[in-house]
């Protein structure tokens, strides 16, 4: 997806323009996208400065929608590192919900034999436990698409599919909490398992390892030598072999990576959120990590404004529910049109005039 | 729960549930074999069916007649395939990425239009009882057989000629084998895999269609959870024939009936498994029929999901 050519260079002026362009184009995508959704509310009778109003309200407004925003920005960012690693390989993975799932039932599982053991130990083998089940689900697509050649993006929705109807079958089932009548759910935390608040904030701790994931991941893509490895494998597989580079075992890697990403997401969602693991686990965090991850152009870095962005509209879908009278897909229509935006920007780059190097 | 036919009902339910289940299957199979057949792939179909389903459903409730809602959600689906031909026409654009979009914003449109319509009751499609000669009521069951059920044979037979005899298929096999090969015919390669996928489209719409006015006949949020896409998997097993899709979609169609079968004889076990079957079943043939080193017999020669 990377398609950005870097060929030649200009004098320092245009050089620096050039190097701007990453940023500059997907930040008018996603300017033209909220254009057209405005058009959009538009032919709604439905006013876009009222809608974007509320959005800045309910999402950035006053330091309670700050941290609002804030805790659903926590399993963004891992969830869009679930696409973004395997990307940096060329693979389109989409199925990270199915990690987030697992992880989190895996967690809340593990959570019960845990009960009454200190929380440095078991909140650690907790985390663990889901990270392995997501790092297995997510290589599992990888394995496929590297042994059987598989389509990755395929496998990784069907495994999604089948992710959470294992977990409703274990969550109605075997791990059933009887004393939970309405929502089938498994038993609650211990008290001492749960993860509690970031110091002085109303946001969990997932936020900073959300964010210290995105730093390394941005680290071991950009600064190491796997990294190198996976983007050259990214660009040409081919060319990749003939070099010698393991490309078997960077698909393998950088999957099961994404995954382990995902599934610490639904560790996080269990342990600081529902506090016992649920239907709830499927919030379609997993699909909004996809759009995440193609906006900040799968740059581990890029994720983290961009999920806080996306966290915003999110936070603020209730609030534009209830003044607006619009129904809660109002958010998935928008997401779906930055995304067309964000794609057909694609087709845009080293073609806007005052990127053209001139001569 | 008593029955006379005892463990017999399960074969005959799941009979009568791959006629039933597999229509949206077979109809989004077809649509998607033609856009591949041109070298594109449309992994929105998932968004596409929701649309229709919902679509179709509205126009039903609004007029009366099922079938302006059929013929409404072929249209819509039209639009959503000529959408994303479109936008694959541009330099660059990747056709699997644009697919994901385009299933978040179908299901997102079809969500937001779809809310006031979740209550209404819409006129179901007809069915034809082709089960008149038997007493037992699982036997008329099984073989109620709805109109669209047949139209989608009649698709596939009728694909199956035009792709192999006619003019146009050859058109549409040329651009999909090699772009150099149908611009040195003076074909325009862009324009052809638009109209597939148009049409292609049109194909999902009915098949939504199916799902909200027939079977299971009613609109909800839940209606599709990833038919779309399972059929898009599916034209890989089918090899890109159009008989192979019919025999495919039968096949998931059965797989998909196993649990509420099972659950009809007194089997509630595992519910939540059986409802993964299809899944399961879709992924184990991918694996199945997929190669890492040679190309698929039988696939298009500029499909990018089997480069």
């Amino acid at each position: 997806m990377a398609m950005v050519e870097a060929q030649g260079t200009g004098g320092g002026a245009m050089a620096a323009l050039r190097r701007a362009e990453p940023v500059v184009v997907p930040v008018l995508a996603l300017l033209a996208g909220l254009v057209v959704f405005a058009l959009f509310l538009l032919t709604q009778g439905r006013s876009p400065i009222a809608f974007f109003g509320y959005v800045w309200q309910g999402a950035f407004g006053s330091a309670f929608s700050w941290m609002n925003t804030l805790s659903r920005a926590a399993p963004l960012l891992l969830a869009a590192l679930c696409v973004a690693l395997p990307a940096r390989l060329g693979l389109v993975v989409i199925g990270g919900e199915g990690a987030i799932v697992l992880g989190g039932l895996a967690a809340g599982a593990v959570a019960l034999p845990l009960a009454g053991v200190p929380a440095v130990i078991g909140l650690p083998v907790m985390a663990a436990c889901a990270m392995a089940v997501g790092a297995v689900w997510i290589g599992m697509a990888g394995a496929l698409r590297h042994y059987r050649g598989v389509n990755e993006t395929i496998s990784s929705l069907l495994l999604a599919y089948i992710a959470i109807a294992l977990m409703n079958h274990l969550v109605e089932g075997p791990l059933r909490d009887p004393e939970s009548l309405n929502k089938p759910s498994t038993a609650p935390l211990d008290e001492a398992l749960r993860v509690g608040m970031i110091p002085g904030m109303d946001v969990h701790w997932g936020l900073v390892f959300g964010a210290i994931a995105c730093v390394l991941a941005w680290v071991l893509v950009e600064r190491t030598r796997w990294g190198f490895a996976a983007r050259i494998a990214g660009g040409n597989v081919r060319a990749a072999e003939v070099q010698g580079l393991p490309v078997g075992r960077l698909i393998l890697g950088f999957t099961a990576l994404g995954g382990a990403c995902a599934g610490l997401a639904g560790f996080f969602e269990v342990a600081a959120v529902h506090w016992s693991a649920n239907a709830s686990l499927a919030a379609g965090y997993g699909y909004t990590g996809i759009l995440i991850a193609f906006l900040a152009r799968h740059n581990a870095i890029a994720i983290i404004p961009v999920a806080i962005l996306l966290a915003g509209f999110d936070a603020s879908s209730g609030l534009i529910q209830r003044r607006m009278d619009l129904p809660d897909a109002t958010m998935q229509v928008l997401q779906g049109i930055v995304f067309m935006a964000i794609l057909m920007s694609d087709a845009a780059y080293g073609r806007l005039p005052f990127f053209k190097a001139k001569g | 729960m008593e029955n006379d036919l005892g463990w017999w009902a399960v074969p005959l339910a799941v009979l009568g549930g791959a006629i039933r289940v597999s229509t949206p299957i077979l109809f989004v199979s077809l649509g998607e074999m033609l856009t591949e057949r041109s070298g594109r792939i449309n992994l929105g179909l998932e968004g596409t069916l929701v649309f229709g389903a919902m679509a179709g459903y509205a126009t039903a409730v609004v007029t009366g007649d099922p079938w302006a809602g059929v013929v409404l959600a072929a249209l819509a689906g039209a639009v959503f395939g000529l959408v994303h031909g479109l936008i694959c026409s541009m330099a660059r654009v990747n056709d699997i990425a644009i697919g994901i979009a385009m299933m978040l914003l179908g299901t997102g449109l079809a969500f937001y239009f779809g809310k006031p319509f979740i209550q209404p009751v819409a006129p179901d499609l007809p069915s034809i009882p082709f089960g008149w000669w038997s007493d037992v009521p699982q036997v008329q069951a099984a073989l109620n057989v709805n109109v669209l059920f047949l139209l989608g044979i009649a698709a596939a037979l009728v694909l199956h000629w035009g792709l192999r005899s006619t003019k146009p298929g050859l058109i549409l096999r040329v651009v999909g084998d090699s772009t150099d090969a149908a611009r040195a015919m003076g074909l325009r390669p862009a324009v052809i895999r638009t109209m597939a996928t148009a049409i292609g489209g049109a194909f999902a719409g009915v098949g939504g269609a199916y799902l909200s006015l027939f079977y299971p006949g009613s609109w909800n949020e839940g209606i599709s959870s990833g038919q779309g896409l399972m059929a898009v998997a599916l034209v890989i097993f089918a090899r890109w024939q159009p008989i192979n899709c019919f025999w495919a979609a039968m096949l998931f169609g059965g797989a998909g009936a196993l649990g509420p079968a099972l659950q009809s004889v007194g089997v509630t076990e595992g519910y939540y498994l059986f409802y993964a079957a299809p899944y399961v079943l879709t992924l184990g043939v991918l694996i199945a029929t997929s190669s890492p080193n040679r190309a698929l017999a039988g696939a298009p020669g500029e499909l990018s999901i089997t480069k």
